[in-house]
């Protein structure tokens, strides 16, 4: 093969770790391809979806003003549902949405497409609608990829290929993934007019809400977001896939009567449903990581990295996604030595504290082992909420005592001792 | 009332596929299936694509998401192969 056929890089996958890698590639000289197996860069992608703007400002000043970003997040919220009622907190903020806004709503597929622009314009190209069956692999490392019969060969390539990361298992790297470390989310994308999203959510045009749910799932470990984009509004479901499958019945089915929960549903009206997708998500932060991130000639970022973070309040991905691409990218522009990129990237991504912030919230998954969050307690509250709001002209009962049995009927002073002790033990 | 309940079948109606005839890319062996207890593919597929027929597991990839949930918690390997299909095939998401 002519040494003109070969690239700097080969960069799977133009999600937001792929073009972040190759835009800084590119940007800084680098011959770079990027393969992407979807007809477009986002149409394979679903997510909840909201990205923190810190990781785009990493990647290059102002880089956000040119992206076709949603609604500037000003509004977080959480939902305690019971039966038919619901007790939701509202944060409002408008300092999230002054300066470089911390959060904006996204759509993957506009997100996306715009980000695999950006890269072809400085320079790298991005070929869509290939997907890549197999790694190339010469005296231990890996050369190059195929795709049907067609080889392509690169100094570096960089898996960028999702959750799912099926290079990551060719390479070696790691075995597949495991239910236990994964959520399965689904989701309903239901159009509605910019005007009544800002209304119903008390927000300016531009501006938006989200919303974290729980107590919408049967008691399997999970929750729901809710996220207001421009013209429409993301609503879906993450479960825990193992607690899932030991029940009766299907998520699909659980996520419908969320929808139309009488707390949601007023939200949503009026509305048309016009995409379903569901995904998988890495759940378990810190310790889903998997030890080899590399090897000579092949790098893993973002999502097949399983690189999140959830917190319940908090969920992360996208940003972390884009951060693992600059550091891969920044490690390939330094390495001098094929053999030192690997270690290259895994200080990098200690110098842009992707694994600080990995590590600061590691055991905070053991929260959602705590099976009365999504069940028990959310009712409890509810059911206190219904207490203290209920006038109906007979003689009041003595509040504490009454308060008191609220709590006994969802939980025992023993479970909410365990239960406590394990959410201290977590944070 | 707009806003409906939806059924499996309006679900995926609502998004866009191509559907690579006589090549699924998803191989599932009902042998398999046929001993396994457990059939977490029944309520976890997001898009439904396994379902009991005749007592069976009977798998259509004609719909599927593409997310991996099945092959992640098939737990007899049931699921003997999990590709992406090919290039240009499967579903193509537009507002997600």
């Amino acid at each position: 093969m002519a040494e003109e056929d070969k690239f700097d890089a080969i960069v799977v996958g133009a999600g937001p770790a792929g073009s972040a890698c190759a835009y800084i590639l590119a940007k800084e000289g680098k011959n770079v391809l990027v393969l992407e197996r979807g007809n477009s860069a986002g149409s394979k992608n679903v997510s909840g979806g909201r990205l923190y703007t810190y990781a785009l400002e990493l990647l290059e000043r102002d880089m956000y003003k040119r992206a076709p970003l949603q609604r500037k997040i000003v509004r977080e919220q959480i939902m305690l549902l019971g039966d038919r009622g619901a007790t939701t907190i509202d944060y409002f903020n408008p300092a999230f949405g002054e300066e470089v806004p911390q959060s904006y709503s996204v759509v993957r597929a506009e997100l996306d497409e715009w980000f695999a622009g950006e890269v072809e314009t400085q320079g790298a190209t991005v070929a869509s609608g290939i997907l890549v069956d197999e790694l190339i692999e010469e005296n231990g490392k890996i050369v190059g990829i195929r795709s049907g019969t067609d080889e392509m060969r690169a100094d570096i390539v960089v898996a960028a290929d999702g959750v799912n990361s099926l290079l990551g298992q060719k390479a070696g790297l790691f075995p597949d993934v495991r239910a236990h470390a994964v959520g399965v989310g689904v989701k309903e994308t239901i159009e509605l007019p910019d005007s009544l999203i800002s209304s119903r959510f008390a927000l300016q045009d531009n501006e938006g809400a989200a919303r974290v749910a729980i107590g919408c799932t049967d008691g399997i470990s999970g929750g729901a977001f809710l996220y207001t984009n421009r013209g429409s509004i993301s609503l879906g479901i993450v479960f825990n896939p193992e607690q899932a499958a030991k029940q009766p019945r299907h998520i699909q089915d659980i996520f419908q009567d969320f929808k139309m929960h009488p707390a949601i549903q007023p939200l949503i009206e009026g509305g048309t449903s016009v995409e379903y997708g569901a995904h998988i998500v890495p759940e378990i932060g810190f310790h889903g990581i998997p030890k080899r991130l590399h090897r000579e000639g092949f790098l893993v970022v973002g999502d097949a990295a399983q690189l999140g973070i959830n917190t319940g309040l908090i969920i992360r991905g996208m940003d972390l996604a884009i951060v693992s691409g600059l550091a891969a990218a920044r490690a390939i522009l330094k390495s001098t030595a094929q053999a030192d990129t690997g270690a290259l990237y895994m200080q990098q991504l200690e110098e842009l504290l992707l694994l600080a912030n990995e590590r600061a919230y590691q055991n905070f998954h053991n929260i959602f082992d705590i099976s009365r969050i999504f069940g028990g307690y959310p009712k409890l509250a509810n059911d206190a909420m219904q207490f203290l709001f209920t006038v109906d002209g007979h003689t009041p009962k003595p509040m504490l005592k009454e308060l008191l049995g609220v709590v006994k009927k969802h939980a025992s002073y023993g479970q909410l001792a365990a239960d406590g002790w394990k959410a201290y033990r977590s944070l | 009332m707009t806003i409906k309940k939806l059924g499996p079948e309006e679900l995926l109606s609502l998004d866009k596929f191509s559907v690579d005839e006589g090549h699924p890319h998803i191989l599932v062996d009902k042998a398999i299936c046929a001993t396994c207890k457990a059939r977490p593919c029944l309520i976890v597929c997001p898009a439904r694509c396994y379902r009991l027929k005749d007592d069976q597991v009977n798998f259509e990839y004609a719909g599927c998401l593409e997310c991996g949930t099945c092959r992640v918690v098939c737990m007899d390997k049931g699921v003997t192969s999990w590709n992406y299909p090919r290039a240009t095939f499967g579903v193509t998401f537009r507002c997600s």
